[in-house]
Protein backbone atom coordinates (compact mmCIF):
# COMPACT_ATOMS: atom_id res chain seq x y z
CA UNK A 1 0.00 0.00 0.00
CA UNK A 2 2.82 2.43 0.84
CA UNK A 3 4.29 1.74 -2.59
CA UNK A 4 1.13 2.77 -4.34
CA UNK A 5 0.80 5.93 -2.29
CA UNK A 6 4.31 7.20 -2.99
CA UNK A 7 4.47 6.19 -6.67
CA UNK A 8 2.71 8.31 -9.30
CA UNK A 9 -0.94 7.42 -9.82
CA UNK A 10 -0.43 6.22 -13.39
CA UNK A 11 0.57 2.55 -12.83
CA UNK A 12 -2.49 1.99 -10.68
CA UNK A 13 -4.75 3.46 -13.30
CA UNK A 14 -3.19 1.37 -16.07
CA UNK A 15 -3.70 -1.63 -13.80
CA UNK A 16 -7.37 -0.78 -13.53
CA UNK A 17 -7.69 -0.47 -17.30
CA UNK A 18 -5.97 -3.82 -17.83
CA UNK A 19 -8.31 -5.35 -15.27
CA UNK A 20 -11.46 -3.87 -16.86
CA UNK A 21 -10.32 -4.92 -20.33
CA UNK A 22 -9.65 -8.46 -19.13
CA UNK A 23 -13.13 -8.71 -17.57
CA UNK A 24 -14.67 -7.38 -20.76
CA UNK A 25 -12.69 -9.77 -22.98
CA UNK A 26 -13.62 -12.77 -20.85
CA UNK A 27 -17.30 -11.77 -21.03
CA UNK A 28 -16.97 -11.47 -24.81
CA UNK A 29 -15.30 -14.90 -24.91
CA UNK A 30 -18.38 -16.42 -23.28
CA UNK A 31 -21.05 -14.39 -25.06
CA UNK A 32 -19.49 -14.15 -28.54
CA UNK A 33 -19.99 -17.76 -29.66
CA UNK A 34 -23.53 -17.71 -28.22
CA UNK A 35 -24.31 -14.58 -30.21
CA UNK A 36 -23.06 -16.23 -33.41
CA UNK A 37 -25.38 -19.19 -32.77
CA UNK A 38 -28.30 -16.77 -32.36
CA UNK A 39 -27.37 -15.02 -35.62
CA UNK A 40 -27.41 -18.36 -37.43
CA UNK A 41 -30.67 -19.47 -35.87
CA UNK A 42 -32.50 -16.25 -36.63
CA UNK A 43 -31.43 -16.25 -40.28
CA UNK A 44 -33.09 -17.95 -43.22
CA UNK A 45 -31.73 -21.37 -44.28
CA UNK A 46 -30.26 -19.72 -47.41
CA UNK A 47 -28.36 -17.18 -45.34
CA UNK A 48 -27.07 -19.90 -43.00
CA UNK A 49 -25.62 -21.84 -45.91
CA UNK A 50 -24.26 -18.81 -47.78
CA UNK A 51 -20.83 -17.19 -47.63
CA UNK A 52 -19.63 -14.79 -46.32
CA UNK A 53 -21.79 -14.60 -43.24
CA UNK A 54 -23.55 -11.52 -41.95
CA UNK A 55 -22.88 -10.67 -38.31
CA UNK A 56 -26.36 -9.32 -37.66
CA UNK A 57 -29.40 -11.61 -37.62
CA UNK A 58 -32.16 -11.02 -40.19
CA UNK A 59 -34.82 -12.01 -37.63
CA UNK A 60 -36.13 -14.54 -40.06
CA UNK A 61 -37.86 -17.52 -38.44
CA UNK A 62 -37.72 -19.96 -41.37
CA UNK A 63 -34.92 -21.99 -39.77
CA UNK A 64 -36.90 -22.39 -36.55
CA UNK A 65 -40.05 -23.27 -38.50
CA UNK A 66 -38.12 -25.82 -40.54
CA UNK A 67 -36.80 -27.28 -37.30
CA UNK A 68 -40.25 -27.53 -35.74
CA UNK A 69 -41.71 -29.19 -38.83
CA UNK A 70 -38.82 -31.65 -39.22
CA UNK A 71 -40.14 -35.20 -38.80
CA UNK A 72 -39.78 -36.42 -35.24
CA UNK A 73 -38.41 -33.19 -33.82
CA UNK A 74 -41.42 -32.03 -31.82
CA UNK A 75 -41.89 -35.46 -30.29
CA UNK A 76 -38.18 -35.51 -29.40
CA UNK A 77 -38.60 -32.11 -27.77
CA UNK A 78 -41.63 -33.36 -25.85
CA UNK A 79 -39.71 -36.50 -24.77
CA UNK A 80 -36.87 -34.33 -23.47
CA UNK A 81 -39.29 -32.24 -21.43
CA UNK A 82 -40.98 -35.33 -19.99
CA UNK A 83 -37.71 -37.07 -19.06
CA UNK A 84 -36.31 -33.91 -17.49
CA UNK A 85 -39.47 -33.25 -15.49
CA UNK A 86 -39.59 -36.82 -14.21
CA UNK A 87 -35.89 -36.63 -13.31
CA UNK A 88 -36.50 -33.40 -11.45
CA UNK A 89 -39.34 -34.86 -9.37
CA UNK A 90 -37.65 -38.18 -8.65
CA UNK A 91 -34.27 -36.76 -7.70
CA UNK A 92 -35.83 -34.37 -5.17
CA UNK A 93 -38.20 -36.96 -3.71
CA UNK A 94 -35.39 -39.49 -3.37
CA UNK A 95 -32.56 -37.10 -2.51
CA UNK A 96 -34.04 -34.53 -0.13
CA UNK A 97 -34.85 -36.97 2.73
CA UNK A 98 -31.24 -38.16 2.68
CA UNK A 99 -30.00 -34.56 2.72
CA UNK A 100 -32.17 -33.95 5.78
CA UNK A 101 -30.86 -37.08 7.49
CA UNK A 102 -27.25 -36.06 6.86
CA UNK A 103 -27.78 -32.59 8.30
CA UNK A 104 -29.82 -33.55 11.38
CA UNK A 105 -28.67 -36.95 12.64
CA UNK A 106 -25.51 -38.70 13.69
CA UNK A 107 -25.91 -42.34 12.85
CA UNK A 108 -23.69 -45.35 12.34
CA UNK A 109 -22.77 -45.68 8.70
CA UNK A 110 -23.19 -41.95 8.02
CA UNK A 111 -19.61 -41.68 6.79
CA UNK A 112 -19.98 -44.73 4.50
CA UNK A 113 -23.13 -43.23 3.06
CA UNK A 114 -21.42 -39.88 2.45
CA UNK A 115 -18.56 -41.65 0.69
CA UNK A 116 -21.01 -43.57 -1.51
CA UNK A 117 -22.56 -40.26 -2.55
CA UNK A 118 -19.19 -38.65 -3.21
CA UNK A 119 -17.97 -41.75 -5.06
CA UNK A 120 -20.62 -41.29 -7.73
CA UNK A 121 -18.81 -38.06 -8.56
CA UNK A 122 -15.57 -39.90 -9.31
CA UNK A 123 -17.11 -42.22 -11.89
CA UNK A 124 -18.08 -41.61 -15.50
CA UNK A 125 -21.77 -42.22 -14.86
CA UNK A 126 -23.13 -42.12 -18.43
CA UNK A 127 -21.26 -45.38 -19.07
CA UNK A 128 -23.78 -47.06 -16.77
CA UNK A 129 -26.25 -46.80 -19.59
CA UNK A 130 -24.51 -49.69 -21.37
CA UNK A 131 -25.40 -52.52 -18.94
CA UNK A 132 -28.69 -50.86 -18.10
CA UNK A 133 -29.70 -51.05 -21.75
CA UNK A 134 -29.60 -54.85 -21.50
CA UNK A 135 -31.29 -54.87 -18.11
CA UNK A 136 -34.06 -52.60 -19.34
CA UNK A 137 -34.87 -54.85 -22.27
CA UNK A 138 -35.42 -57.69 -19.83
CA UNK A 139 -37.69 -55.61 -17.61
CA UNK A 140 -39.56 -53.85 -20.41
CA UNK A 141 -38.14 -50.44 -19.49
CA UNK A 142 -36.16 -50.14 -22.72
CA UNK A 143 -36.90 -47.14 -24.89
CA UNK A 144 -39.25 -45.64 -22.29
CA UNK A 145 -39.35 -42.18 -20.80
CA UNK A 146 -39.36 -43.68 -17.31
CA UNK A 147 -36.31 -45.87 -17.93
CA UNK A 148 -34.19 -42.96 -19.15
CA UNK A 149 -35.46 -40.79 -16.30
CA UNK A 150 -34.21 -43.44 -13.86
CA UNK A 151 -30.69 -43.19 -15.28
CA UNK A 152 -30.80 -39.40 -15.33
CA UNK A 153 -31.98 -39.46 -11.72
CA UNK A 154 -28.85 -41.46 -10.88
CA UNK A 155 -26.85 -38.59 -12.36
CA UNK A 156 -28.82 -35.92 -10.53
CA UNK A 157 -29.53 -37.51 -7.15
CA UNK A 158 -26.04 -37.12 -5.63
CA UNK A 159 -26.32 -33.40 -6.34
CA UNK A 160 -29.79 -33.31 -4.81
CA UNK A 161 -28.48 -34.99 -1.63
CA UNK A 162 -25.47 -32.70 -1.26
CA UNK A 163 -27.41 -29.53 -2.09
CA UNK A 164 -30.29 -30.28 0.27
CA UNK A 165 -27.73 -31.28 2.91
CA UNK A 166 -26.12 -27.85 2.74
CA UNK A 167 -29.54 -26.14 2.60
CA UNK A 168 -30.89 -27.98 5.66
CA UNK A 169 -27.64 -27.35 7.52
CA UNK A 170 -28.28 -23.63 7.05
CA UNK A 171 -31.51 -23.83 9.08
CA UNK A 172 -30.93 -23.93 12.83
CA UNK A 173 -32.10 -27.04 14.65
CA UNK A 174 -33.48 -24.70 17.35
CA UNK A 175 -36.30 -23.58 15.05
CA UNK A 176 -37.56 -27.14 14.83
CA UNK A 177 -37.09 -27.75 18.53
CA UNK A 178 -39.11 -24.62 19.29
CA UNK A 179 -41.91 -25.94 17.10
CA UNK A 180 -41.85 -29.27 18.96
CA UNK A 181 -42.32 -27.52 22.30
CA UNK A 182 -45.27 -25.64 20.80
CA UNK A 183 -47.09 -28.87 20.05
CA UNK A 184 -45.77 -29.91 16.64
CA UNK A 185 -44.45 -33.40 16.04
CA UNK A 186 -41.46 -34.06 13.78
CA UNK A 187 -43.52 -34.12 10.61
CA UNK A 188 -45.71 -31.07 11.25
CA UNK A 189 -42.68 -29.10 12.45
CA UNK A 190 -40.92 -29.97 9.23
CA UNK A 191 -43.89 -28.99 7.08
CA UNK A 192 -44.74 -25.78 8.92
CA UNK A 193 -41.28 -24.47 9.81
CA UNK A 194 -38.52 -25.99 7.69
CA UNK A 195 -40.28 -26.49 4.38
CA UNK A 196 -41.25 -22.83 3.76
CA UNK A 197 -37.68 -21.74 4.49
CA UNK A 198 -36.13 -24.37 2.28
CA UNK A 199 -38.52 -24.18 -0.66
CA UNK A 200 -36.59 -21.70 -2.87
CA UNK A 201 -33.43 -23.75 -2.46
CA UNK A 202 -35.28 -26.98 -3.22
CA UNK A 203 -36.72 -25.36 -6.34
CA UNK A 204 -33.26 -24.33 -7.44
CA UNK A 205 -31.86 -27.82 -7.02
CA UNK A 206 -34.90 -29.25 -8.83
CA UNK A 207 -34.20 -26.90 -11.74
CA UNK A 208 -30.60 -28.04 -11.66
CA UNK A 209 -31.72 -31.68 -11.93
CA UNK A 210 -33.87 -30.67 -14.90
CA UNK A 211 -30.86 -29.12 -16.65
CA UNK A 212 -28.69 -32.18 -16.01
CA UNK A 213 -31.27 -34.39 -17.69
CA UNK A 214 -32.06 -31.92 -20.46
CA UNK A 215 -28.39 -31.74 -21.46
CA UNK A 216 -27.43 -35.39 -21.16
CA UNK A 217 -26.42 -36.97 -24.46
CA UNK A 218 -24.71 -40.36 -24.10
CA UNK A 219 -27.17 -42.27 -21.91
CA UNK A 220 -30.08 -40.78 -23.83
CA UNK A 221 -28.58 -41.97 -27.13
CA UNK A 222 -27.88 -45.44 -25.73
CA UNK A 223 -31.22 -46.01 -24.03
CA UNK A 224 -33.73 -44.62 -26.52
CA UNK A 225 -34.41 -45.79 -30.04
CA UNK A 226 -37.94 -44.80 -31.06
CA UNK A 227 -38.55 -42.31 -28.26
CA UNK A 228 -35.43 -40.21 -28.80
CA UNK A 229 -34.88 -37.16 -26.63
CA UNK A 230 -33.83 -33.93 -28.31
CA UNK A 231 -30.11 -34.43 -27.62
CA UNK A 232 -30.22 -38.06 -28.80
CA UNK A 233 -32.17 -37.07 -31.90
CA UNK A 234 -29.74 -34.31 -32.82
CA UNK A 235 -26.74 -36.57 -32.19
CA UNK A 236 -28.18 -39.30 -34.37
CA UNK A 237 -28.81 -36.88 -37.21
CA UNK A 238 -25.52 -34.95 -36.96
CA UNK A 239 -24.00 -36.51 -40.09
CA UNK A 240 -27.03 -36.13 -42.28
CA UNK A 241 -28.89 -33.02 -41.19
CA UNK A 242 -28.56 -29.60 -42.78
CA UNK A 243 -26.63 -26.83 -41.06
CA UNK A 244 -29.67 -24.69 -40.32
CA UNK A 245 -31.32 -27.68 -38.64
CA UNK A 246 -28.29 -28.22 -36.39
CA UNK A 247 -28.10 -24.58 -35.40
CA UNK A 248 -31.83 -24.32 -34.68
CA UNK A 249 -31.48 -27.50 -32.58
CA UNK A 250 -28.53 -26.05 -30.70
CA UNK A 251 -30.54 -22.88 -30.08
CA UNK A 252 -33.50 -24.81 -28.66
CA UNK A 253 -31.08 -26.70 -26.40
CA UNK A 254 -29.42 -23.52 -25.16
CA UNK A 255 -32.39 -21.27 -24.40
CA UNK A 256 -33.83 -23.18 -21.41
CA UNK A 257 -30.32 -23.54 -20.01
CA UNK A 258 -29.84 -19.75 -20.12
CA UNK A 259 -33.10 -19.14 -18.28
CA UNK A 260 -32.41 -21.85 -15.72
CA UNK A 261 -28.92 -20.66 -14.88
CA UNK A 262 -30.37 -17.17 -14.41
CA UNK A 263 -33.08 -18.56 -12.13
CA UNK A 264 -30.70 -20.53 -9.93
CA UNK A 265 -27.73 -18.12 -9.97
CA UNK A 266 -28.10 -17.32 -6.26
CA UNK A 267 -27.82 -20.99 -5.38
CA UNK A 268 -25.03 -21.94 -7.78
CA UNK A 269 -22.40 -21.76 -5.07
CA UNK A 270 -24.38 -23.77 -2.56
CA UNK A 271 -24.86 -26.34 -5.31
CA UNK A 272 -21.47 -26.62 -6.90
CA UNK A 273 -19.04 -25.06 -4.55
CA UNK A 274 -19.63 -25.90 -0.94
CA UNK A 275 -21.73 -28.99 -1.53
CA UNK A 276 -18.86 -30.61 -3.36
CA UNK A 277 -16.24 -30.22 -0.64
CA UNK B 1 -41.47 -43.81 14.83
CA UNK B 2 -38.36 -43.98 16.95
CA UNK B 3 -35.74 -41.37 16.22
CA UNK B 4 -33.10 -44.09 16.12
CA UNK B 5 -34.46 -45.60 12.93
CA UNK B 6 -35.55 -42.38 11.27
CA UNK B 7 -32.21 -41.53 9.56
CA UNK B 8 -32.04 -45.00 8.03
CA UNK B 9 -35.58 -44.68 6.72
CA UNK B 10 -34.63 -41.30 5.22
CA UNK B 11 -31.49 -42.54 3.47
CA UNK B 12 -33.07 -45.81 2.33
CA UNK B 13 -34.48 -44.48 -0.98
CA UNK B 14 -31.13 -43.06 -2.14
CA UNK B 15 -29.24 -46.16 -1.02
CA UNK B 16 -31.59 -48.48 -2.87
CA UNK B 17 -31.49 -46.22 -5.90
CA UNK B 18 -27.71 -45.99 -6.04
CA UNK B 19 -27.39 -49.70 -5.34
CA UNK B 20 -29.67 -50.54 -8.24
CA UNK B 21 -28.53 -47.96 -10.76
CA UNK B 22 -24.92 -47.25 -9.73
CA UNK B 23 -23.25 -50.21 -8.02
CA UNK B 24 -25.11 -53.02 -9.77
CA UNK B 25 -24.52 -51.67 -13.33
CA UNK B 26 -20.82 -51.40 -12.52
CA UNK B 27 -20.79 -55.03 -11.57
CA UNK B 28 -22.59 -55.77 -14.85
CA UNK B 29 -20.11 -53.76 -16.96
CA UNK B 30 -17.20 -55.62 -15.37
CA UNK B 31 -18.95 -58.94 -15.94
CA UNK B 32 -19.64 -58.21 -19.59
CA UNK B 33 -16.09 -57.02 -20.17
CA UNK B 34 -14.38 -60.04 -18.62
CA UNK B 35 -16.73 -62.66 -20.04
CA UNK B 36 -16.20 -64.08 -23.51
CA UNK B 37 -19.11 -66.48 -23.85
CA UNK B 38 -17.38 -69.47 -22.29
CA UNK B 39 -15.64 -68.14 -19.19
CA UNK B 40 -13.57 -65.37 -17.66
CA UNK B 41 -10.94 -63.97 -19.97
CA UNK B 42 -9.23 -60.86 -21.23
CA UNK B 43 -10.31 -61.57 -24.80
CA UNK B 44 -12.52 -58.49 -25.05
CA UNK B 45 -9.67 -56.28 -23.90
CA UNK B 46 -7.24 -57.87 -26.35
CA UNK B 47 -9.72 -57.40 -29.16
CA UNK B 48 -10.33 -53.76 -28.25
CA UNK B 49 -6.72 -52.74 -27.71
CA UNK B 50 -5.43 -54.46 -30.83
CA UNK B 51 -7.94 -52.62 -33.04
CA UNK B 52 -6.08 -50.01 -35.12
CA UNK B 53 -8.30 -47.17 -33.93
CA UNK B 54 -7.64 -47.80 -30.24
CA UNK B 55 -4.18 -46.17 -29.90
CA UNK B 56 -5.43 -43.10 -31.79
CA UNK B 57 -8.56 -42.67 -29.71
CA UNK B 58 -6.64 -43.31 -26.51
CA UNK B 59 -4.01 -40.77 -27.46
CA UNK B 60 -6.63 -38.23 -28.58
CA UNK B 61 -8.54 -38.51 -25.31
CA UNK B 62 -5.45 -38.11 -23.14
CA UNK B 63 -3.98 -35.28 -25.22
CA UNK B 64 -7.25 -33.40 -25.17
CA UNK B 65 -7.44 -33.70 -21.38
CA UNK B 66 -3.76 -32.76 -21.00
CA UNK B 67 -4.19 -29.59 -23.07
CA UNK B 68 -7.67 -28.52 -21.99
CA UNK B 69 -7.59 -29.07 -18.20
CA UNK B 70 -4.48 -26.97 -17.36
CA UNK B 71 -5.75 -24.07 -19.49
CA UNK B 72 -9.13 -24.30 -17.79
CA UNK B 73 -7.51 -24.39 -14.37
CA UNK B 74 -5.43 -21.28 -15.11
CA UNK B 75 -8.41 -19.48 -16.63
CA UNK B 76 -10.73 -20.43 -13.76
CA UNK B 77 -8.15 -19.27 -11.18
CA UNK B 78 -7.73 -15.98 -13.01
CA UNK B 79 -11.48 -15.44 -13.28
CA UNK B 80 -12.08 -16.42 -9.65
CA UNK B 81 -9.48 -13.97 -8.32
CA UNK B 82 -10.86 -11.25 -10.60
CA UNK B 83 -14.40 -11.83 -9.37
CA UNK B 84 -13.19 -11.84 -5.79
CA UNK B 85 -11.64 -8.39 -6.17
CA UNK B 86 -14.74 -7.01 -7.88
CA UNK B 87 -16.94 -4.49 -6.15
CA UNK B 88 -19.36 -3.30 -8.82
CA UNK B 89 -21.13 -5.63 -11.23
CA UNK B 90 -19.94 -8.84 -9.52
CA UNK B 91 -23.32 -10.59 -9.92
CA UNK B 92 -23.68 -9.73 -13.59
CA UNK B 93 -20.13 -10.80 -14.46
CA UNK B 94 -20.54 -14.04 -12.51
CA UNK B 95 -23.81 -14.79 -14.28
CA UNK B 96 -22.23 -14.27 -17.69
CA UNK B 97 -19.19 -16.36 -16.82
CA UNK B 98 -21.31 -19.22 -15.49
CA UNK B 99 -23.71 -19.37 -18.45
CA UNK B 100 -21.79 -22.25 -20.09
CA UNK B 101 -22.50 -24.33 -16.98
CA UNK B 102 -26.04 -24.85 -18.26
CA UNK B 103 -25.09 -25.56 -21.84
CA UNK B 104 -24.88 -29.16 -22.98
CA UNK B 105 -21.76 -30.48 -24.64
CA UNK B 106 -23.76 -31.17 -27.80
CA UNK B 107 -24.96 -27.57 -27.95
CA UNK B 108 -21.40 -26.36 -27.31
CA UNK B 109 -20.16 -28.48 -30.21
CA UNK B 110 -22.86 -27.04 -32.48
CA UNK B 111 -22.03 -23.49 -31.35
CA UNK B 112 -18.37 -23.90 -32.30
CA UNK B 113 -19.40 -25.60 -35.52
CA UNK B 114 -21.04 -22.29 -36.47
CA UNK B 115 -17.57 -20.77 -36.26
CA UNK B 116 -15.45 -23.52 -37.79
CA UNK B 117 -17.69 -24.94 -40.57
CA UNK B 118 -16.79 -24.19 -44.16
CA UNK B 119 -19.17 -21.25 -44.63
CA UNK B 120 -18.83 -20.36 -40.96
CA UNK B 121 -17.81 -17.24 -39.11
CA UNK B 122 -14.06 -17.89 -38.99
CA UNK B 123 -13.87 -18.22 -42.76
CA UNK B 124 -16.16 -15.19 -43.15
CA UNK B 125 -13.92 -13.15 -40.93
CA UNK B 126 -10.76 -14.18 -42.77
CA UNK B 127 -12.52 -13.37 -46.03
CA UNK B 128 -13.54 -9.97 -44.69
CA UNK B 129 -9.95 -9.26 -43.69
CA UNK B 130 -8.75 -10.30 -47.14
CA UNK B 131 -6.74 -13.36 -46.09
CA UNK B 132 -8.68 -15.78 -48.27
CA UNK B 133 -10.74 -15.48 -51.48
CA UNK B 134 -13.00 -18.46 -51.05
CA UNK B 135 -13.95 -20.54 -48.03
CA UNK B 136 -11.80 -23.60 -47.43
CA UNK B 137 -12.91 -26.65 -45.48
CA UNK B 138 -11.36 -26.11 -42.05
CA UNK B 139 -12.62 -29.31 -40.49
CA UNK B 140 -11.34 -32.02 -42.77
CA UNK B 141 -8.90 -34.91 -42.60
CA UNK B 142 -6.23 -32.62 -44.06
CA UNK B 143 -6.33 -30.40 -40.97
CA UNK B 144 -6.04 -32.71 -37.96
CA UNK B 145 -4.42 -29.94 -35.91
CA UNK B 146 -7.28 -27.56 -36.59
CA UNK B 147 -9.87 -30.15 -35.57
CA UNK B 148 -7.99 -30.57 -32.31
CA UNK B 149 -7.92 -26.79 -31.77
CA UNK B 150 -11.64 -26.45 -32.51
CA UNK B 151 -12.56 -29.24 -30.07
CA UNK B 152 -10.19 -27.92 -27.40
CA UNK B 153 -11.62 -24.39 -27.73
CA UNK B 154 -15.19 -25.69 -27.47
CA UNK B 155 -14.27 -27.71 -24.37
CA UNK B 156 -12.47 -24.76 -22.74
CA UNK B 157 -15.40 -22.50 -23.57
CA UNK B 158 -17.99 -24.89 -22.18
CA UNK B 159 -16.47 -26.41 -19.09
CA UNK B 160 -14.33 -23.72 -17.45
CA UNK B 161 -17.43 -22.50 -15.59
CA UNK B 162 -17.65 -25.67 -13.48
CA UNK B 163 -14.17 -25.06 -12.10
CA UNK B 164 -14.85 -21.34 -11.73
CA UNK B 165 -17.87 -21.85 -9.48
CA UNK B 166 -16.06 -24.33 -7.23
CA UNK B 167 -13.02 -22.05 -6.96
CA UNK B 168 -15.06 -18.88 -6.30
CA UNK B 169 -16.87 -20.69 -3.50
CA UNK B 170 -13.54 -21.94 -2.16
CA UNK B 171 -11.91 -18.51 -2.21
CA UNK B 172 -14.94 -17.13 -0.37
CA UNK B 173 -14.15 -19.49 2.52
CA UNK B 174 -10.62 -18.14 3.05
CA UNK B 175 -10.66 -15.67 5.99
CA UNK B 176 -9.81 -12.10 5.00
CA UNK B 177 -7.50 -11.79 8.05
CA UNK B 178 -4.78 -13.79 6.30
CA UNK B 179 -4.62 -11.28 3.48
CA UNK B 180 -4.64 -8.36 5.90
CA UNK B 181 -1.76 -9.91 7.80
CA UNK B 182 0.14 -10.49 4.56
CA UNK B 183 -0.35 -6.83 3.60
CA UNK B 184 0.99 -5.71 6.95
CA UNK B 185 4.16 -7.67 6.21
CA UNK B 186 4.36 -6.12 2.75
CA UNK B 187 3.40 -9.06 0.55
CA UNK B 188 2.29 -8.07 -2.94
CA UNK B 189 -0.70 -9.38 -4.85
CA UNK B 190 1.21 -12.20 -6.50
CA UNK B 191 2.86 -13.34 -3.28
CA UNK B 192 -0.52 -13.35 -1.53
CA UNK B 193 -1.93 -15.49 -4.31
CA UNK B 194 0.92 -18.01 -4.20
CA UNK B 195 1.35 -18.14 -0.43
CA UNK B 196 -2.24 -17.81 0.82
CA UNK B 197 -4.82 -18.41 -1.89
CA UNK B 198 -3.27 -21.45 -3.56
CA UNK B 199 -2.44 -23.49 -0.44
CA UNK B 200 -5.74 -22.75 1.30
CA UNK B 201 -7.65 -23.48 -1.88
CA UNK B 202 -6.35 -27.06 -2.05
CA UNK B 203 -9.64 -28.82 -1.16
CA UNK B 204 -11.52 -26.83 -3.81
CA UNK B 205 -8.72 -27.29 -6.32
CA UNK B 206 -8.78 -31.05 -5.92
CA UNK B 207 -12.58 -31.19 -6.22
CA UNK B 208 -12.52 -29.02 -9.32
CA UNK B 209 -9.70 -31.02 -10.90
CA UNK B 210 -11.21 -34.44 -10.17
CA UNK B 211 -14.56 -33.40 -11.60
CA UNK B 212 -13.06 -31.77 -14.63
CA UNK B 213 -10.56 -34.53 -15.48
CA UNK B 214 -13.26 -37.21 -15.31
CA UNK B 215 -15.50 -35.12 -17.54
CA UNK B 216 -12.57 -34.63 -19.92
CA UNK B 217 -12.13 -38.40 -20.29
CA UNK B 218 -15.86 -38.64 -21.01
CA UNK B 219 -15.69 -36.13 -23.85
CA UNK B 220 -18.14 -37.25 -26.51
CA UNK B 221 -20.80 -34.97 -27.95
CA UNK B 222 -18.48 -32.00 -28.59
CA UNK B 223 -16.24 -34.33 -30.58
CA UNK B 224 -19.18 -35.85 -32.45
CA UNK B 225 -20.49 -32.42 -33.42
CA UNK B 226 -17.15 -30.97 -34.51
CA UNK B 227 -14.91 -33.80 -35.64
CA UNK B 228 -17.26 -36.70 -36.20
CA UNK B 229 -15.30 -39.77 -37.15
CA UNK B 230 -12.25 -37.64 -37.99
CA UNK B 231 -11.30 -37.40 -34.33
CA UNK B 232 -11.94 -40.71 -32.54
CA UNK B 233 -11.98 -40.64 -28.73
CA UNK B 234 -12.57 -43.47 -26.25
CA UNK B 235 -16.20 -42.55 -25.60
CA UNK B 236 -17.06 -42.47 -29.31
CA UNK B 237 -15.38 -45.89 -29.67
CA UNK B 238 -17.63 -47.21 -26.91
CA UNK B 239 -20.63 -45.80 -28.72
CA UNK B 240 -19.51 -47.29 -32.05
CA UNK B 241 -18.94 -50.73 -30.51
CA UNK B 242 -22.38 -50.67 -28.92
CA UNK B 243 -24.33 -49.47 -31.94
CA UNK B 244 -22.43 -49.92 -35.17
CA UNK B 245 -20.55 -53.11 -34.37
CA UNK B 246 -23.14 -54.43 -31.88
CA UNK B 247 -20.35 -55.77 -29.70
CA UNK B 248 -21.44 -55.27 -26.09
CA UNK B 249 -18.40 -57.00 -24.63
CA UNK B 250 -16.00 -54.68 -26.46
CA UNK B 251 -18.06 -51.62 -25.51
CA UNK B 252 -17.92 -52.70 -21.87
CA UNK B 253 -14.14 -53.15 -21.97
CA UNK B 254 -13.58 -49.66 -23.43
CA UNK B 255 -15.92 -48.38 -20.71
CA UNK B 256 -13.78 -50.10 -18.10
CA UNK B 257 -10.64 -48.58 -19.60
CA UNK B 258 -12.21 -45.11 -19.31
CA UNK B 259 -13.20 -45.95 -15.77
CA UNK B 260 -9.65 -47.14 -15.03
CA UNK B 261 -7.94 -43.96 -16.18
CA UNK B 262 -10.59 -41.89 -14.35
CA UNK B 263 -9.95 -43.66 -11.06
CA UNK B 264 -6.17 -43.55 -11.53
CA UNK B 265 -6.17 -39.81 -12.17
CA UNK B 266 -8.57 -39.19 -9.27
CA UNK B 267 -6.17 -40.97 -6.91
CA UNK B 268 -3.21 -39.00 -8.26
CA UNK B 269 -5.00 -35.66 -7.89
CA UNK B 270 -6.21 -36.43 -4.37
CA UNK B 271 -2.69 -37.53 -3.37
CA UNK B 272 -0.93 -34.49 -4.79
CA UNK B 273 -3.39 -31.98 -3.36
CA UNK B 274 -3.88 -33.78 -0.04
CA UNK B 275 -4.55 -31.54 2.94
CA UNK B 276 -2.46 -32.65 5.93
CA UNK B 277 -4.52 -34.29 8.65
CA UNK B 278 -5.71 -31.88 11.30
CA UNK B 279 -5.04 -28.81 9.19
CA UNK B 280 -8.05 -26.56 8.74
CA UNK B 281 -8.63 -23.14 7.29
Amino acid sequence: MTMAASAPRDPRRTGRYVYATAVFLLCAWVLGPLYLLFVNTLSSPEAVNSFPKAYIPEFNFESIEFFMEFAGMTSALWNSIQVATLTMIMSILVGAPAGYALSRFDFTGKETFRILILLTRAFPLPLLALPLAVLFIRTGLDDTIFGLALVHTTLAVPFAVLITFSLFSGIPMELEEAAWTLGCNRLTAFIKVVLPLILPGITASAIFAFVISWNEVFAAAVLTIENRTLTAFLLQNLDTSALHLKFAGGFILVVPALIFIFAVRKYLFAMWGIANR
Amino acid sequence: MQARYLPYVLIAPVSVFLGLFFLYPFYLVAQTAFYDGAGWSLKNFQEVTSYWKFPISFKNTLWLAAVVVPIQLALALLMATMVNAMKKGRDLVLYIWTIPLGISDLAAGIIWLAIFEQSGFLNSMMHGLGFIDRPTALISYQNPALIFVAIALAEIWRATAIMLVILVAGIGLIPKEYYEAAQVFGAGRWKQFVRITLPLLRPSLSTALVLRVILAFEVFAVVQALGGTLFPVLMSETYAYQFELLNGGAAASVALIILGISIASTIVILRVLRVPKGATI
